[in-house]
């Protein structure tokens, strides 16, 4: 690699593909601090003035707090909960895959991810709702359950890779199939544990289309529902849901440019798989 | 060895019960309503295979499927060109490597359904502009508000988001491409072009397997963008076939037809993958 000559021509086009990328974020960025009358004007020109009032109009809106709250809560239980049970579920899998059941239940698994969501769409509201399940903890369950047909495909591959050996030697010394299990596999699948936790908090805290077929209170809505139950009220004003849409997608942007190096890495691990 | 057995089960069986209530369950019950007449609620009768010939009939299900055919088509071989080259420079020798990568993955965090509701915007006031500015005719108008432009906009979105991912499968695949092939084809007197279909293409063909059938699904269930965008409009003209299953089976009391509906989509998205999958494995054979 070094023998090769940094390559000017490919900076400079990669340099201006990725405008295309920043600009909408620009543009986003810029509206949601202008006024009205602003607007009328060139819309690339910077704000005349960087006030917070369309912030505070929008926060006061769409109790924008409370959605902020319901979407951390469902991301960190989901995260949390799939993680740990999900990995679980794996291992019983991977180190019994030569039996009829756990064979089965990894192809079962696995053709579960064929299955496009909207063909179970509307019988699972109708049983969600009656079982009283329209709200967010609900929600939580579900994202937990879907997950595992993906997570255990890819979990499963890592720990098969995993020695037998390092749990016949833990059972040696008295530990249980239990405490083999959080004792020795859990930490060595860390990494696979990491991309999980990145695909996993991705899903859920984007996620529009689950939280629309199963909240039935407005007051449980996440922050991407919380825009489209909004998008009618914003009407015209830009500036307004500018600055609200900004404010939904700040958090994840923030964790991004700390975190993108492993949130990156994260998933490319969980897609080459 | 016995009690192990047992653990195993203790937590295997629980998974597999609310995998089976929460997934299987509805979809087995989405096939069983699809030959009755229930309108998700009251009462019903079983009316065998009329749904699905209705389905076959109706107009509107037929412009869904052409529609979102016709995005998703478009849309993922956008895509993964687009994604190709971006992957190919970003894997070449470049300045500020780190950085641009992760502006290119960037569209990856972000909420579709936000992302759709900023190019709404551009759509429909910053492009206008930006026509009339310069005086090009074609931008003055919304693309959305016309009902033959409006799935462009729709792709453009799609397109803009889904780079990223794809970006990062094909940049998987490059890293692991040794420099020395293209060494020594370069002494062979192998040009840029020939380098890449004799050297690059053939060896990342299997992740351009994976990202043609995974894009190529994702867009078939194209919802979000379109919620954000065109709302399925003007008219019926953007109505992709799970906001067809959406709207018709909430709010059109049509839950035992948009279920018929679902199953015939179900199995049109098997089929495509499982084509595409033979072509492109094939292709990955010869090569």
């Amino acid at each position: 690699m070094n023998r090769k000559k940094t390559s000017w021509l490919v900076t400079t086009l990669l340099i201006l593909g990725s405008l295309l990328i920043l600009f909408p974020l620009y543009l986003t960025i810029t509206i949601a601090f202008k006024t009205p009358p602003e607007m009328a004007g060139n819309l690339l020109a910077l704000p005349k003035s960087w006030s917070f009032d369309n912030f505070a109009q929008a926060i006061e809106m769409t109790n924008f707090f409370n959605a902020f709250k319901n979407s951390a809560f469902v991301t960190i239980f989901v995260v949390i909960f799939t993680v740990l049970t999900n990995s679980l579920v794996s291992y019983a899998i991977a180190r019994n895959l030569h039996k009829k059941f756990y064979k089965f239940l990894y192809f079962y698994f696995l053709s579960a991810m064929f299955i496009p969501f909207p063909i179970i769409m509307l019988p699972l509201v109708k049983q969600t709702s009656a079982w009283g399940m329209d709200n967010l903890v609900g929600l939580i369950i579900l994202y937990i359950v879907f997950n595992l047909s993906f997570n255990v495909f890819i979990y499963i591959g890592y720990i098969r890779a995993i020695p037998v050996e390092l749990e016949e030697a833990a059972i040696m010394d008295g530990a249980t199939t239990w405490g083999v299990f959080w004792k020795v596999i859990f930490p060595l699948l860390a990494p696979m544990n990491a991309t999980v936790a990145i695909i996993t908090s991705l899903g859920a805290w984007n996620d529009f289309m689950l939280p629309l077929v199963l909240l039935s209170d407005r007051e449980m809505a996440t922050l991407p529902l919380v825009q489209y139950i909004f998008q009618g009220q914003f009407s015209t004003d830009y500036n307004l849901a500018f600055a609200s849409y900004l404010m939904a997608l700040a958090p994840m942007i923030i964790v991004y440019i700390f975190a993108q190096k492993w949130i990156i890495s994260g998933v490319m691990k969980g897609s080459i798989k | 060895m016995k009690k192990k057995n047992s653990v195993f089960l203790i937590i295997t069986i629980p998974a597999f019960l609310l995998f089976f209530i929460f997934h299987s369950f509805p979809a087995l019950q989405g096939i069983f309503y699809s030959f009755t007449d229930w309108k998700g609620y009251g009462d019903w009768n079983f009316v065998g295979l009329k749904n699905y010939l209705n389905v076959f009939k109706d107009e509107r299900a037929g412009d869904a499927y052409l529609f979102t055919f016709k995005f998703a088509i478009v849309a993922t071989i956008l895509v993964n060109i687009i994604s190709l080259l971006v992957a190919i420079g970003l894997n070449s020798k470049i300045k500020f490597h780190k950085t641009l990568r992760a502006i290119y993955f960037l569209p990856y965090i972000l909420s579709i359904l936000i992302v759709g509701f900023i190019f709404n915007f551009i759509f429909a006031h910053f492009l206008p502009q930006i026509g009339d500015a310069f005086g090009w005719e074609f931008l003055t108008r919304n693309i959305l508000g016309n009902p033959d432009l409006a799935w462009i906009g729709i792709v453009i979105v799609a397109v803009w988001q889904a780079v990223s991912f794809n970006t990062i499968l094909y940049l998987a695949g490059l890293v692991t491409i040794s420099e020395d092939l293209y060494e020594a084809a370069s002494i062979d007197g192998a040009g840029v072009w020939t380098k890449f279909w004799k050297i690059t293409f053939p060896l990342i063909a299997p992740f351009f397997t994976i990202n043609m059938v995974l894009s190529l699904k994702n867009f078939l269930m194209v919802f979000d963008q379109i919620v954000a965008l065109t709302g399925g409009g003007p008219g019926k003209s953007t109505e992709s076939i799970s906001l067809l299953i959406y709207r018709g089976g909430f709010e059109g009391g049509e839950f035992a037809y948009q279920s018929a509906n679902a199953v015939i989509y179900f199995i049109v998205i098997i089929v495509f993958s499982v084509i595409q999958l033979k072509f492109l494995n094939k292709r990955e054979v010869e090569n």
